[in-house]
Formats: C-alpha cells, structure tokens, sequence
C-alpha cells in the first residue's frame, strides 16, 4: 500500500512537473495534527513550515502549541496529546534508553546547529578577566576558556562559597555544552549517579535546572553565578546589563547539533505518510530559512516576534538571527554561524551526533554502566531515522524542491572525525569508549560511581 | 412634579410626566448595571428640573468619573517610574493601543482564516480533479485563538463549571436547611474544601479527568473539563451555604400550614421552600459566580488551558515590551468581565426576590 501510494505520488509529481506544486499528492493517515514547541528561536523551522503553508503542501492541517517547559512537551508526546514537538536532542536518546521517563521517541529531523551561550554575572566577570589576555584591539581574546574561570571558582572554594551555575535540563545540550566547557578547563562539573540525580557528586561548580527565560532574574538575584542557555536569554544579560556571555557552543564544539524533532515511534510506523510529510515540510522550512546567505532571516524573524510563536522583541530576536553576536556592552562580533537551519547538512539526522549525546552522558553517570562500542551505534540506529530523511529528501528532488547536493546521500550516517572543540580532543563517533578515554575528567571504561566515589576500575 | 411644569400647557406636561415615568421604569433596569447615570441625563432631555438633577448627575456620573480619572492620572503618573526586566511599566495610553493592537490582530487573524479554507477548497478540487473524491474533507482553522476567542472560551468554561456547580450545590443546600442531620454530616465537609486553592484542586481534577474522560469531542475539550470542574469545586460553597440558610428560615408557619395540608416533599420543595429561599440562593450564586470567574483565570493560567488565562501566561513568557500592556489589557477585560457577570446576577436577583416577597 506504502509503495503504491509513493508511485502514485511520484506520478502525479511526473504529470505536473511543470508546476512543481502537486506533491500534494501525499495521503497522510493523520492529516490533523497538534506539534509541540517551546518558545525559543530554534523553534523557527517548524513556524516557517506553517506560515509558509509548507505543512499545507503536504496535506497536513498543523496547529502549534506553545508548551510550558521540556517535562510536560515530553510527557505531552508520549501520552499522544502532541503528535510530535521541538525536542532537545538529548530527550528522545535518554527517553529510550529510559533515563527519565521511557518511552521510544525518535527523530528523522534535526532541527539546527548551534544557537547557545554561557554568560556569567558581572562579578564573576570581574574576576575572570585578570586572567584573559587581551588582543591588539583592546578587546579579550576569543574563545575564552574555563581557565580563566578556573582561579575565580578556586577562590569560591577557599572562601567556603560554592559557585553555581544554570543550565536548561537535565539531558540538554546546554548541561553538556556546560559541562565540556568547564572540564576542559580543569573545572569538574559533577557527576549523576542512579541513585543520586542532581548531578553534584564531587563538583566544583554546582549545576541545577533553571528555566530559561528565569536565567537573567536568578542571576540577578545570586542564586546562580552563571548559565548556560538558548537566545534570546543570553542577550537579555547583556541588554540588562547583569552579566556577560563568554563563550558561544558554536567555540565549544564547532557545528554542534541543538534540537530534534521528535515522535514517538508507534507514530511513524502507524503514519508512515504522515511522518514522510512533516520531514519534507520542516526540510523545506530549513532549507528557507538559510536561502541565499540567510537573506529570509528578517522576514523570519518578524514571524517569531508574534505573540504565538517566541513572541520576544524582534530586534533581540534579531540579534542572534541574524548574525552577529554582543558580548559586552560594545564588544559586537560576527557570528554567521550562530543559528545554522540547513547549510553543513544541519537537517541530517547523523548517528554521530546521537553517539556524542550518548558519550557525555555515560562521561557524566547518567549512562551509570559501561557500554560497549556497538550499543552506542544500536542506541543512535534506532532513535536517529536518515531513512525517512533521505525519502524526504527524494521527494523534495523529485518536485524540483531541492537538489541533489542539498543532501549527504552517500554518508553512512558518521560524520569524519573532527576535533573542532575548545580543548582541541579529536571526537569519531565510531569509537565512543576511546573518546572517553581522551578526556582526564569523565568516566570511562568500567568505572561506575559508587556512593560519592568513581570505582571499578 | 415641579413648579416648571405646573406652568405649562397640561397636556405637553401629562405627556411629559408620562415620558419621566417610562425614564423611571429604564433606571431600575439600568441601575444594577452601573448605568444609573443615564435616568438624570435622560430626565434632563426630557426637560425635568435642571437644579434637582444636577444633584443626582454629581452622585451618579460626576464623583466616579473623578474617581475613575484620579485613577488614571495616578496610573499615567507612576507607571513610567518602575522600571522592570520588560521596560517601564505601561501607563493607559499603551494599554489602549494595545486593546487596538489585539483588536486588529483579531480580523487580521479572521482574514488568515478565509484564505486557510480557501486554500483547502482548492486542494479539495484537485483531488476532486484528480479523481479521489473519498479523500476530500474539511479542517477547522489551524491557526491561534485570538484575543476574543480566549474571552470567548474563558466565559464557555465558567458557564460550564457555574451550571454544574449549582445544579450540585442547590439541591445540596436544600437538603442541608431541611434535614439537620444531612447538614450535621455535609458541613465538617464544607468546612474543609471551602478554604481550598484552586492551585491545589487542580492537579487532582487534571489526574481524575485525564484517567475518566477520553472523548476527543470539539464541542468539549479535557482541558475545558478540567478547568470547569475547577471553578465548580472552588465556587459551589457560596451557593451550598446560602441554600441552607435560606432554607432553614423560611417562615415556620409556612411550613406548618404545610404540615397540615399534608403536601408531599416535592410539593413542599417546590410550592414553599424555593419561593421563599430564593433570594438567598440567588445572593449565593452571585457570590459563586464571582469566586469561580476568579478562580478559572488561575486555573488556566496554571494548566495552560485555553482561555483568558492562557492568554496572560502566554505574554508572560513571551517577555517582549508589548506584553506587560497586553497583560493589563487582560486584566481590565477580566475585570470588566466579572463586573458584568455580577450585574447580571444581581438583576436576576433583584427580579426574583421581588416575585418571590408575594
């Protein structure tokens, strides 16, 4: 039936080639559907697919739906009120490896690279610069590394202090991105442990779940010392004048992987269809969002600024959009790259960027038992769908949507190995337990953390 | 009435004390809604004594318009002096362009509606044209609620959740001011939920109704169940307290008189306790209006149901300048809202009580 109906579509596609628009021939099993998001700028794909009428193209009737925080997006999924929804990598990985709630959620779409900061309030600021060197402009010198903050955490130390910091969620990006930072500068930032979940076993920088749009105010108010989160809170410090952002994730690791769009996977196989047509409507959606050097991204950006969407101020929301970035009062720098939709395959669900999910959380405990090379592949295989990507992307060619090079049609789903991250370690995801090998803060090979030390090895 | 019109020719001033008298009859059905100040104003058209009422106009018109313009200079005044993490705190005039702004956006939303359908209908033809007609149906608008929806849904909720509410809590009233005993067991009950937060019914409401009601139906949504069924269980105590009340004081002799026609209970209920106990009943449902239209803004606030509620939570995370007018454009609406509901129950009240003093 699947196969009939795709030749069927192709046919028709065939029949009206000339205008390019009858991939409407889909037959979605669901064609109402209610996705899930929460109000961040990364969200963007899934605006523009609907605005665009992209979804429409494609035979499905989206509403979008704001939801309160990542818990009740998740749990939201799972018992099927949303069909799919704007995820943190991280959430569908721990999800069906049953780190939180289980439940096997699964991604055939990745949503964007980069697009996080870290900021520290204005005393730790003070503080840190002493120990940044200072380029020919006047101005510190990029990308700035944990060890500045190193003396500054050392003295909290010493005076009985402990130094906190936010980030988003216990599986997001923003913990690891956090978490990395720290470690290659000298700094642990605590391990998880089955039986302990807050994730401060034997830290020198104690991190906790905040809210993202509470970021600002809890630093306002000292609860923490810093953050790591998503625009537009980033800016926020620096337009209220509270705190400074010191490093991008995009200096963290070159290209990182940000959000995914998730669905459970009784939902794919029970609307094949359906799942086949949201990829193509969020591929499109990307794909426009990065058309001719981001020339969209004004228009983007009004779409976010309303009140259904992100709703934030359009010039903050622009700020980031649109490429440049303010760390301090004064100190704008480029940052092309800060949001990237589309270019560098950033749709492509890779298994590698799965495995590097996987190896931060074994590196930090969440993962409390080693695993072997082969389970890190089989976790990524069967959360990360490029074969719906590449049907997806098929049809798109097909329809005269896109074209061949749009797509990594020949990869195997492993990025090269790369060691574009701040401490320079070379990451290949074909070998997850040698990588953890590399870093002199994590766990590796069979250790395990008992009670509040690493043992077993 | 007046010297003025003992002046005049008769039949202009029959006519026009007729025409005063109508005004008259217009000010009892105004009055409950804080429109008294027409019936002056009116009377003063209609050529009535200018001097008598000027005093009425200043009671009516002039000394809360002076309260209501105070407030607004004080407002216009202060506001621009807190400064908060959004900006300064909007004065009235940003508050206003933004009710514009959401008015706008209303039929601006409205228009993106029409052309959704239109651009169904066309999809619809081609498939028509290509020969699936069996695939061809039709999608309700995918796009958000607006401003006017929310209130739409907000008063749909409270509606819901008033009529269960009173259709529990009246015959439990009347149980309670007939039978000491029933009352003896009902009001420790009574005692202990009436103090409860809508904050803390509504976890146990979201749990009890996600596991009860599995309909996908439109007409009714879980979340408007959930929220209902909030504003039931914090609003139906006014309404139990003063049945009871009203109940347990009806005239004894009524009741012996009752007693000695020997009418079954039904009858009793309907023919001597309603009547008498109605103007009770209706003080406790105004005052179960009033708390439930409270409580459903913070239900849906914190469940993130659809309503007035959802609006205001909605801007608060949004975060941008515009929202701290739009919060406030909510809060005047809800207030506005909530007078109303209370007006109209008042005239309810006050036409029942009259019919029910017999």
């Amino acid at each position: 039936m699947r196969h009939f109906l795709c030749s069927a579509t192709m046919l028709c596609s065939l029949t009206f080639a000339v205008t390019a628009a009858h991939a409407e021939m889909l037959f979605p099993e669901k064609d109402e559907l209610t996705i899930g998001f929460i109000k961040l700028t990364d969200m963007a794909p899934l605006a523009i697919a609907k605005e665009m009428h992209f979804f429409e193209d494609e035979g499905l009737y989206v509403t979008l739906e704001a939801q309160a925080n990542w818990k009740v997006l998740l749990d939201r999924v799972i018992t099927g009120e949303l069909d799919g929804a704007h995820m943190l990598a991280g959430q569908p990985l721990a999800a069906t490896i049953g780190y939180g709630t289980e439940a096997h959620i699964v991604t055939p779409f990745s949503m964007d690279l980069n697009g996080n900061a870290i900021t520290v309030s204005n005393a730790v600021w003070d503080r840190m610069k002493e120990n940044i060197p200072v380029g020919p402009d006047g101005k510190p010198e990029h990308p700035i590394k944990a060890d500045a903050l190193k003396p500054v955490v050392e003295a909290y130390k010493a005076e009985g202090k402990p130094f906190k910091m936010g980030m988003v969620f216990p599986v997001s990006t923003h913990n690891y991105e956090l978490r990395y930072w720290l470690a290659a500068g000298g700094i642990n930032p605590g391990y998880y442990s089955p039986g302990d979940i807050s994730g401060q076993i034997q830290a020198d920088a104690l991190l906790s779940v905040t809210p993202p749009p509470q970021m600002p105010a809890t630093m306002e108010a000292g609860t923490i010392d810093g953050y790591c989160v998503g625009e537009p809170w980033n800016q926020a410090a620096v337009f209220k004048g509270i705190g400074v952002p010191v490093v991008t994730d995009y200096d963290i690791w070159k290209n990182n992987p940000e959000k995914v769009f998730g669905l459970t996977e009784e939902f794919t196989q029970k609307y094949p269809q359906t799942t086949l047509g949201l990829t193509k409507a969020l591929i499109r959606a990307a794909m426009w969002l990065d058309e001719n050097d981001n020339a969209n991204r004004e228009e983007a950006v009004e779409i976010l600024s309303r009140p259904e969407y992100v709703g934030a101020d359009a010039e903050v929301i622009a700020n980031s959009m649109t490429g440049t970035f303010e760390y301090e009062k004064g100190d704008t720098r480029p940052a092309a790259d800060f949001n990237v939709f589309f270019r560098h395959y950033a749709t492509y669900p890779y298994y590698s960027d799965a495995v590097w999910y996987l190896t931060q959380m074994r590196r930090w405990g969440q993962i409390a038992e080693p695993q072997e090379d082969g389970w890190y592949d089989e976790v990524a295989r069967s959360v990360y769908l490029p074969d719906i990507y590449l049907e997806a992307a098929r049809q798109l060619i097909d329809e005269g949507h896109a074209t061949e090079a749009d797509f990594p049609f020949d990869t195997d789903g492993y990025k090269p190995a790369t060691n574009e991250f701040i401490d320079g370690v070379t990451y290949d995801g074909r070998h997850p337990n040698a990588y953890l090998e590399s870093f002199p803060i994590g766990l590796k090979g069979d250790e395990v953390i008992d009670g509040n030390k690493i043992a077993g090895r | 009435m007046t010297i003025a019109t003992e002046m005049m020719d008769p039949e202009i001033a029959v006519r026009r004390e007729r025409r005063i008298a109508r005004i008259n009859r217009a000010g009892k059905v105004l009055a409950p809604f804080g429109l008294g100040f027409v019936v002056p104003l009116m009377k003063l058209a209609a050529g009535d004594t200018p001097s008598e009422q000027w005093a009425d106009l200043k009671q009516m018109l002039l000394v809360p318009l002076i309260g209501i313009l105070a407030f607004l200079a004080a407002w216009a005044f202060l506001a621009p002096k807190v400064h908060t993490s959004l900006g300064a705190i909007p004065g009235p005039a940003a508050v206003f362009q933004q009710a514009e702004v959401l008015m706008d956006d209303h039929f601006a939303e409205r228009q993106k509606a029409e052309e959704f359908y239109a651009r169904q209908d066309e999809r619809n033809q081609m498939l028509i044209a290509e020969g699936y007609a069996d695939r061809v149906k039709v999608r309700p608008y995918t796009g958000k609620p607006t401003y006017f929806d929310q209130i739409w849904t907000s008063l749909l909720t409270v509606a819901l959740g008033f009529f269960i509410g009173t259709v529990i809590a009246v015959p439990v009233g009347i149980a309670c001011g007939l039978s000491k005993t029933f009352e003896g067991a009902i009001n420790p009950l009574i005692q202990l939920f009436k103090p409860v937060s809508p904050l803390a019914w509504l976890p146990i409401v979201t749990m009890v109704v996600a596991a009860l009601y599995e309909s996908q139906n439109d007409l009714l949504p879980k979340s408007m169940v959930i929220s209902a069924i909030t504003v039931t269980l914090c609003s139906i105590w006014p309404t139990i307290i003063n049945t009871a009340l009203g109940v347990a004081s009806i005239d004894r002799d009524l009741v012996n008189v009752g007693k000695v026609l020997q009418l079954s209970t039904w009858t009793t209920i309907r023919k001597l306790v309603l009547p008498s106990s109605l103007p009770l009943i209706f003080t406790g449902m105004r005052l179960s209006l009033g708390v439930g239209w409270m409580v459903l803004i913070a239900a849906e606030m914190l469940a993130q149901n659809p309503g007035l509620g959802k609006f205001v939570w909605d801007e608060f995370q949004n975060g941008s300048s515009d929202s701290l007018a739009r919060i406030i454009v909510a809060v005047i609406t809800i207030g506005l809202i909530g007078f109303f509901l209370d007006r109209v129950m008042f005239a309810l009240q006050t036409a029942f009580t009259y019919s029910a003093n017999r």
